[in-house]
């Protein structure tokens, strides 16, 4: 019996390990935290993100602190400088890991600003 | 004790200036370097005298200034390429006088684009700037139609390496925007400063102490098309 407890332990604990093992791994750049914890972001972005792009367009609000550019500024890798060139980019990471596909970068440059003026310097 | 008095509040009257002096460049150092959080308001009515008597032909410095700052692409014209401002040479024909001048969207008080925009996505800031929000845009290019100065241009291919100031996308229909990324953070258009002749003043035609508004005040310009009644906000100057 007490076997028997045991492998099941550590089929348990496998398939969790797994379950962890599974996770997106995204880059997170320089990261840390600026606007709230990283779990209330992980739900919330996408809210802050709408809103301030309405105010930002029609009100000529550019509050750094929630603006997309900013968050890219911390956010893209500090390999390529980007939050969406590779597979564990900061965006790319979980939005295919939840298979939810995001248009934002149609437009809106991924890249850091500094790496951006860099390149493009005269 | 009326001594120690006196020192007391000398010492508290320097060091408060100290501290002024200390603290005020970092605070213009924060206002430049970061966005206005307050929203625009409609005090202000931006807008642009272009002396076409100053405006050399063949030169094209605000086109190529436009192209840099927004992105749109360097080198030779093609049927698909944005022009956000373009030169255009008139000769008036009995007389042969000819001029250039740059054209561009022209900041309508009455905008016929924001009038037949079935999503909002054609629409008026405040400040008088008016703006496509491509979030809503459809790419119907219905005000592309409207627009009686053919300001506006569609993207037609998809984009890469965009200015993170300046989105742009395909599918949706964009012009002269009086460069607002640069505007907020109080800088002039990017035509205005490249202008090698000063040919393009810009400023508030609301504010009677700016320059623009007195110049507006005292020599004779016009806005073209100006029997649509559509008050724009650029006006020329010795057509």
């Amino acid at each position: 019996m007490k076997r028997f407890f045991a492998l099941l332990l550590f089929i348990l604990a496998s398939t969790a390990w797994a379950n962890v093992t599974n996770m997106p791994k995204p880059d997170i750049g320089k990261g840390g935290q600026c606007v709230r914890d990283t779990q209330w972001m992980r739900e919330n972005h996408m809210h802050l993100l709408k809103h301030q792009r309405d105010e930002t367009v029609h009100k000529g609000i550019r509050d750094d602190k929630i603006s997309l550019k900013n968050c890219i500024e911390c956010h893209a890798s500090l390999k390529d400088n980007s939050v969406i060139a590779r597979d564990d980019s900061f965006c790319v990471a979980c939005h295919r890991y939840e298979a939810v596909k995001i248009d934002c970068f149609e437009c809106h440059s991924g890249t850091r600003k500094s790496a951006w003026l860099l390149r493009n310097a005269k | 004790m009326n001594d120690i008095n006196t020192q007391r509040r000398n010492f508290l009257k320097t060091s408060v200036g100290a501290a002024a002096v200390a603290i005020a460049p970092g605070m213009l150092l924060f206002d430049m370097a970061h966005g206005k959080s307050e929203p625009v308001n409609g005090k202000v009515r931006w807008g642009m005298l272009i002396d076409a008597g100053q405006c050399k032909e063949g030169c094209n410095d605000c086109v190529t200034a436009c192209n840099k700052e927004n992105g749109l692409g360097s080198g030779t014209l093609t049927p698909t390429s944005a022009q956000w401002i373009r030169k255009i040479e008139i000769k008036d024909v009995s007389s042969g006088r000819e001029l250039s001048l740059p054209m561009m969207c022209q900041h309508c008080e009455s905008p016929p684009c924001v009038d037949v925009c079935p999503t909002g996505a054609s629409f008026k800031r405040p400040d008088g700037i008016v703006l496509v929000d491509k979030h809503l845009c459809i790419g119907c290019r219905y005000c592309m139609m409207a627009c009686p100065y053919k300001a506006r241009s569609f993207v037609h291919e998809p984009l890469h390496d965009q200015n993170p100031d300046v989105p742009r996308g395909k599918g949706t229909v964009e012009s002269c925007t009086l460069c607002v990324h640069r505007l907020d953070v109080g800088k002039q258009p990017a035509c205005a400063e490249a202008c090698p002749n000063k040919a393009i003043l810009f400023g508030d035609l609301n504010d009677p102490n700016s320059e623009i508004a007195q110049k507006v005040h005292i020599v004779a310009s016009v806005q073209v098309r100006a029997d649509l009644q559509l008050n724009p906000s650029i006006r020329y100057m010795g057509l």
